[in-house]
């Protein structure tokens, strides 16, 4: 395994400082391990794509991630539906935990950018993909499951499909085809020439980018999240046990940055959850709004 | 954590050659087994826990909203059974003046009368006395008059015997002394009226 490089590789410069002395440090005990004929597993894309458990090369291919992801749906589901069978008018402690989280979304999110008479259409679709995107999202950090659900495009593409789908589909409810293309692709306000750069900036905006960015953003989001933290442990994991005494004390530094990024992970989980929602909320309206 | 790891990322996966998938290509069963656990999640949000626990924040607005009309509602239920109250006092107060004041006219009005009416009945009383004085007074005097004639007479009779048998002489000592007792008892009485 061309592990120093590797590493060095996969950790791109970041804005985190405490990675990139991780990066750095890694690199030099890495060439004193390379001596020692010792291993030194560094995070690799390969994690995103480990062996199948069945159904090897088919549709229906099933592997790690994808039994993280049943795990986190099976979960979710089974939570959920339990909190709603014992909704009451007077809510217990659980049931307020819920219903914080489900407020948050209703009046956060949908009420606020799509107003309250707009928003209650939207709100259940937005709860459902917040839920999905926070349980996909928070598998990272779980001990035993350890990758985010949402770490392999598949998942974040057909989140932000839907999203498409609903927004494109309520402009056009809204306004009609021809309505929906002449306020997205033609800004009102603007001086005729100005068309020509505009609409095809527009067009790409509308019909490409928005849902790219919303699946990009939140799959690499998930796998740098995931990097940093193999990084980290692996690296606590090698200084000491296998480095040289000298350096097992650098084990105690990536230890801690491990717990650090772990915690800001699960912030992670839940930002990237909140951003895809708002993003979609903010496209549904500019979908359904008339005037710019 | 951001943008920057995809590019580099990018470059690793082609670097990688043994590793033919991209991250930002989907694989079938990826987007298979994404759309399996999607479609589950969003069939039991949609259909079931986004609706019951709409209805129960729905049906606590409700009862919320209810119990704050239904409290408002006794307030002004209340406010008005006051104002009905006070306006019933103060009409009581009222009239319980007008009562009072009714009462100490017609209380003063039947002391007048009484009073007058006792004075005039004292007065009449008064007439009635000095009448009945007056009728007894010139009973006595009419009696008296008479008897003092007969007894003056009798004395002079005694006294005087025989030598008083001339009828002229008698009728004049007798008128005499009537004038003389006349005289005596009323003065005011005019001398016209001696001839008597």
């Amino acid at each position: 395994m061309p592990t120093g490089v590797a590493c060095a590789d996969a950790r791109p410069p970041t804005p985190d400082p405490r990675s990139c002395d991780l990066s750095s440090t890694a690199t030099a005990a890495l060439t004193l391990a390379a001596e020692e004929g010792e291993g030194f597993h560094a995070p690799t894309l390969a994690d995103f794509f480990p062996g199948p458990i069945f159904g090897d090369g088919t549709l229906v291919e099933f592997n790690r991630i994808m039994l993280v992801r049943v795990i986190a749906a099976v979960l979710l589901v089974a939570v959920m539906a339990f909190a709603a069978s014992r909704a009451r008018l007077v809510p217990g402690r659980g049931q307020n935990v819920v219903e914080v989280l489900l407020d948050f979304v209703r009046v956060n999110v949908a009420e606020e950018i799509l107003g309250r008479k707009e928003a209650a259409r939207f709100v259940p679709l937005l709860t459902a993909i917040f839920f999905a995107i926070l349980a996909f999202n928070i598998t990272g950090v779980i001990p035993g499951l350890n990758i985010a659900g949402t770490s392999v495009i598949g998942l974040p593409i057909v989140f932000a499909v839907i999203m498409y789908v609903v927004y494109l589909r309520a402009g056009i409810q809204r306004q009609g085809l021809g309505g929906f293309l002449r306020t997205n692709l033609f800004p009102a306000g603007v001086p005729a020439p100005m068309y020509v750069l505009l609409t095809p900036i527009e067009f790409l905006t509308v019909f490409v980018l928005r849902p790219a960015t919303l699946a990009i953003r939140l799959v690499a989001n998930m796998i740098a999240g995931h990097l940093m933290l193999v990084l980290c442990f692996a690296a606590t994991n090698y200084f000491i046990l296998e480095a040289a005494p000298a350096l097992k004390a650098f084990g105690a530094v990536t230890f801690v940055a491990g717990l650090a990024i772990t915690l800001f992970e699960v912030f992670i989980a839940a930002l990237q959850a909140y951003i895809f929602v708002v993003l979609s909320a903010v496209y549904i309206n500019l979908s359904i709004e008339t005037e710019h | 954590m951001s943008a920057a790891a995809i590019p580099a990322a990018l470059v690793t996966a082609a670097a990688e050659t043994h590793e033919e998938q991209s991250v930002l290509i989907p694989a079938g069963y990826d987007l298979f087994w994404s759309a399996v656990v999607t479609a589950v999640i969003l069939a039991v949000f949609l259909k079931y826990v986004m609706p019951r626990f709409t209805r129960v924040l729905d049906e606590r607005t409700e009862k919320i909203q209810g119990g704050i009309e239904r409290a408002e509602r006794v307030q002004a239920e209340a406010a008005a059974a006051k104002g009905e109250l006070d306006r019933e006092l103060a009409a009581a107060r009222t009239e319980a003046g007008r009562l009072r004041e009714e009462a100490r006219a017609e209380g003063t009005a039947i002391v007048a009368e009484a009073r007058q009416h006792a004075q005039e009945e004292a007065a009449r009383i008064v007439e009635t006395a000095h009448r009945q004085v007056e009728a007894e007074r010139r009973a006595a005097a009419v009696s008296l008059r008479a008897d003092v004639g007969a007894l003056a007479t009798q004395l002079a009779e005694k006294i005087v015997g025989e030598a008083l048998t001339d009828e002229g002489l008698r009728s004049r000592v007798v008128d005499r002394f009537l004038d003389d007792l006349d005289a005596s008892t009323e003065p005011a009485v005019p001398a016209e009226t001696k001839g008597y």
